[in-house]
This record gives structure tokens, C-alpha cells and sequence, in this order.
């Protein structure tokens, strides 16, 4: 894969995927896929629904089983092969290095227990006993997604959806990971909201300079977050380059339609 | 009597409770599945510590049972005298004379000693439920030992009211290792089982799990650093006998609200009473 900005020249990747492959089915889930992925870079992988976008994340982010193949992760601690680690391993980086943002953030919350208790949620996983301090992280960050301080002791099932979505950039942030994993972040958004919590996203991501997996469907949103993008069909990435390039000068003849069918307002 | 095999449950049963109880005992408040059986009353009666005792009580054993402290209630009476019926062994009031203590809600105020066995009736074992509500999940999760979410609750307490207000089944450590929902006892008697003596046995019956503190093991109560662990405090003592120490509880006495505070440990507070009695006299 060629390198595309002097930004990541000379750079281990942080995660690396080399001919890994999940099928439910003759092209049904995602297969031979390679891809690099540099710190504090954003990748977005696109594609219509069922070419296996989501498959790929869960892969990557070590939720799902692969058949074959590898993904190498640059952790804190070393280089590690992803699916050969022990469970416990796994999960500690899920839970300490990584976060991961649903779709929908019902899936990414605990509704019945307060914002402040979501955020601080992490800090406790990693060891953090002192309340107090717990307290001040929890409203620093509903602060900084832009959440009304006030409300950090009132239940996220009495927020809004795009209320929810912050919290849960929230919750994922707080404990500074290098890398986070979004499955439509934006999905259910209206398309005000949306746009607001993209350009949340956009600046703490670059604020924190951490790491992203992206996917997408939406092709705007994509133009808006990522750096790189990767084209995914009937499982097989078929196209991969930066943001603007594949934009501006799709190859394949399904990245032009998928460009083509962006509705212009 | 000869109706029943002695306590009730048939032998096989009982080797098999003991193989859990053994599994407990080394693997200090891990839950150990066991097959649980249909006892002659309804879950939620204590059905999972009447099997623990079945399986560990012998002809020389004497038994006590106590529901939130008192020897006296529907419940404590029942059970004592369901064992007395499939088992004919002696029973007492007295903490210091028994050799198995079965109860449900409290620890009694007299320290237990060496060789006792006190058995807890157990409503819900996983400490973990309320925030995760997969079994297989809190199973992953102590195995891992992924115990942050636990303050979860804590915390929300000290949000919600300013200080920890969970006041029964407060999460502990047992051992360094696992969480372990120490039944619904007050948060009082935690101290109680930090280093016991005596061994504690835990049975839940609906759900089917055993799970034990062996003798002399340590049990931290979960907190934080700036909200460290602290028991309830009265202002007033026991009415009958005085005792400023005990666990009590508070009883209305009229329409008027008049109210006054008794040791919920019945045995504890009625040797002291009858003392104080001989002391007058």
C-alpha cells in the first residue's frame, strides 16, 4: 500500500491486517483483506450494506473470530498478533487502549446509570478509587462533548439521541485511548445533529491525535472524518486512497457510482 | 423420623453438595454450581442453605437458626424444626453452643469461634447482575477479574446521596481475588467476616450456586479512597438490654410515632438482659 502523507512516511503501522478473512458465506462477510493503519490517522471504510464493513471492524477490533489471516497490533506493550492473544489480553486492550463507538449508543451505554457513571466507568475499570477525582475527569468530559455539566448525575435514557452519541464519545475518550473503532457513529442522527456531532468527533480526534476505524455507509460522513478511505464490495476491498482522491477520481466502477449517488443539496 | 433419610436429602445429594462445598472452600468466594434439589417449601425460604446444612450437619452437631438476628420467627422456628424432624439432633438459642449456625440477614454479635459453621441463605449470588445481566458475561468477567463496574454502584450512591448508601449486600473482596455478594447481612456485619474464625458457607437454592470463605481469610468491603467503608451508627441503644453495640432495630410503638431500638441479635440481647436481671436481683 503506498504511503500517502509525510505524516506516517517512515512509520509503524499501528494495526495491520494481512489476508484476513471472516466468511458467513460465499462472499458473505470479508475476506483477503489488507490494511495498515497509522496513529492518529482516520480510516474509513465504506460500502453498501451487507459488503462486510462491519464484519471487518469486529474483526480488527478483535470482538469476532477470523478464519484466516492476521491482524498485528502496536500496543503500549509491544507488538502483538491480535487473535492469538489470551481473551484476558484481548479484552484489556478493548477495555485500556481502544474504544468503541456503536451505532447506537443504547448498545454503548448503561441507560439506567448516570452520564457521570458511564464516563468514570473506565477510569474505574483501569483502577481509579478516588471519587473525587472521578467526579472532576466525568465533568471535564461532558464539557468537552459539549453536554450541560449539570446534567452529569441524570440517566442518558432522558437524553436525546445525539445527547447519547456525545456521552458515549465521552465514555470512550476519557481514558485516553490510541485507537477507537466507530460502527455509523452518526447513524440514527437527524441530519442538524449529525453534522454536529461529526464535527465533535472531528476535532477530538485530532485534539487527542488518536487512531480510527470508520465505518460507514454514508459517504459524506466519510468526507468529513477520514483521512483514507477503503472501498469494501461483496466482501473484497476494491478500492483504497485517500479521502479526496477516491472522491474526486473514483477507479473502480463501483466507487463511481457510490460517488455519483451522493444526493446534492 | 424414619420416614427421611437423615437430613432429608438422600446421600448421593449430599456427596454432591459436599464436592461443591469443597470446590467453594478452596476456591474462596468463587460460585460453584451444584444441582440444587426441590426442598418441601418454596424458594426464597432458605432453601439453598437447608441444603447446606443437610450436607454438612452429623448426629453430634447442634443447630441454630436465626432470620434477621431473631431465633424466634416463623422462619428460624421452621427450619429448626424441620431439622430436628429429619435429623432428631439438638438444637439451641445459644450462638457459643452451636455448632452450625444457619441464617438469613445477619452474623450474630457474639464472635464466632473456630469449628463453627455458619451458613448464609443466599437470594441472589452474582454481585454482578445489577450491571450485567448475562450469566455467561460476569462469569468472563470474574474469571478476568474485570471488577471496575462494581464501584459502578458506589459511585452512583455517593452522586445520588453524598456518601455510600448501599447499606446490604456490600460487595467484598474475598481473599485479594474474587467479589463476592456477601447475601443481604447489613453492611455492619462485614467487618464480621474479615478473618472469621469460623467457617462461612453461602447456599442459594433458586439459583443453584455454593460459594464458602474459608477460616481465617481475608474480606475487604469495596469504597473509595475519599469515601472510605464505614458500618451504620446508632445515636440510641437497645431498650432491653442497653447495648450501644449491636446492630438494632428501630420499632414504632404507637400511632403517635413513639419509637424505640432493639438488638436485632434476640440471643445477644436476651443473655445480656437476663445478666443485668441477675446483677439487680
Amino acid at each position: 500500500m503506498m504511503m500517502q502523507t509525510d505524516l506516517i512516511l517512515n512509520q509503524q503501522p499501528l494495526m495491520q491486517a494481512t489476508q484476513l478473512t471472516r466468511l458467513y458465506g460465499i462472499n458473505k462477510g470479508c475476506q483477503q483483506i489488507d490494511l495498515e493503519l497509522y496513529a492518529g490517522e482516520v480510516l474509513g471504510i465504506v460500502g453498501e450494506s451487507g459488503s462486510g464493513k462491519s464484519t471487518l471492524l469486529r474483526c480488527l477490533a478483535g470482538i469476532e473470530a477470523i478464519d484466516s489471516g492476521t491482524v498485528d497490533y502496536d500496543s503500549s506493550a509491544g507488538l502483538k498478533r491480535l487473535h492469538d492473544l489470551a481473551e484476558s489480553e484481548r479484552r484489556r486492550l478493548i477495555r485500556q487502549e481502544w474504544g468503541f463507538i456503536q451505532q447506537n449508543p443504547r448498545d454503548g451505554l448503561h441507560l439506567d446509570m448516570s452520564a457521570g457513571a458511564n464516563i468514570g466507568e473506565r477510569l474505574m475499570a483501569q483502577g481509579e478509587r478516588h471519587y473525587g477525582k472521578i467526579r472532576q475527569q466525568a465533568l471535564d468530559w461532558m464539557q468537552r462533548v459539549e453536554l450541560d455539566p449539570k446534567r452529569i448525575d441524570d440517566k442518558p435514557k432522558t437524553f436525546s439521541g445525539g445527547m447519547q452519541q456525545r456521552l458515549q464519545i465521552a465514555r470512550n475518550l476519557v481514558s485516553g485511548p490510541r485507537l477507537l473503532f466507530m460502527d455509523e457513529p452518526t447513524g440514527g442522527l437527524d441530519v442538524s445533529v449529525q453534522a454536529r456531532v461529526l464535527d465533535l468527533i472531528r476535532k477530538l480526534v485530532r485534539e487527542l491525535n488518536v487512531a480510527v476505524v470508520l465505518v460507514t455507509h454514508d459517504i459524506g460522513v466519510a468526507r468529513i472524518l477520514a483521512d483514507r478511505l477503503i472501498v469494501m464490495r461483496d466482501s473484497r476491498i476494491i478500492e483504497t486512497g485517500l479521502t479526496d482522491q477516491i472522491l474526486e477520481d473514483p477507479q473502480a466502477p463501483y466507487t463511481q457510482l457510490l460517488v455519483s449517488s451522493i444526493l446534492r443539496v | 423420623m424414619n420416614e427421611y433419610n437423615f437430613g432429608y436429602l438422600d446421600e448421593h445429594t449430599k456427596r454432591i453438595i459436599r464436592r461443591s462445598l469443597l470446590k467453594a472452600v478452596s476456591i474462596p468466594g468463587y460460585q460453584v454450581p451444584f444441582p440444587g434439589r426441590e426442598m418441601p417449601m418454596p424458594y426464597g425460604w432458605g432453601t439453598g442453605g437447608i441444603q447446606v446444612t443437610a450436607s454438612v450437619i452429623g448426629h453430634n452437631d447442634c443447630l441454630k437458626v436465626i432470620d434477621q438476628g431473631a431465633d424466634d420467627t416463623t422462619n428460624a422456628v421452621s427450619i429448626r424444626n424441620f431439622f430436628k424432624r429429619v435429623c432428631g439432633i439438638k438444637t439451641t438459642e445459644k450462638t457459643s453452643e452451636a455448632s452450625i449456625i444457619q441464617t438469613r440477614h445477619r452474623i450474630p454479635e457474639t464472635a464466632l469461634r473456630a469449628g463453627q459453621i455458619l451458613v448464609y441463605q443466599v437470594p441472589i449470588p452474582e454481585p454482578l447482575r445489577f450491571i450485567e445481566p448475562r450469566e455467561t458475561e460476569t462469569r468472563t468477567m470474574h474469571a478476568m477479574q474485570e471488577y471496575g463496574v462494581m464501584h459502578l454502584k458506589l459511585y452512583e450512591d455517593i452522586a445520588q446521596f453524598g456518601h455510600i448508601s448501599t447499606a446490604y449486600a456490600y460487595p467484598v473482596r474475598v481473599n485479594g481475588r474474587y467479589i463476592m455478594d456477601p447475601s443481604p447481612i447489613p453492611k455492619f456485619d462485614n467487618p464480621k467476616m474479615h478473618q472469621m474464625p469460623a467457617l462461612q458457607l453461602f447456599g442459594a437454592g433458586r439459583e443453584k450456586r455454593i460459594y464458602a470463605v474459608p477460616p481465617y481469610t481475608d474480606v475487604v468491603s469495596l469504597d473509595f479512597e475519599d469515601h472510605p467503608f464505614e458500618i451504620q451508627q446508632w445515636d440510641e441503644s437497645c431498650a432491653l438490654c442497653g447495648s450501644e453495640v449491636s446492630f438494632l432495630d428501630e420499632m414504632i410503638t404507637d400511632n403517635e410515632g413513639s419509637r424505640l431500638y432493639l438488638c436485632s441479635d434476640s440471643e445477644y440481647c436476651a443473655t445480656r438482659t437476663e445478666i443485668m436481671q441477675e446483677g439487680a436481683a
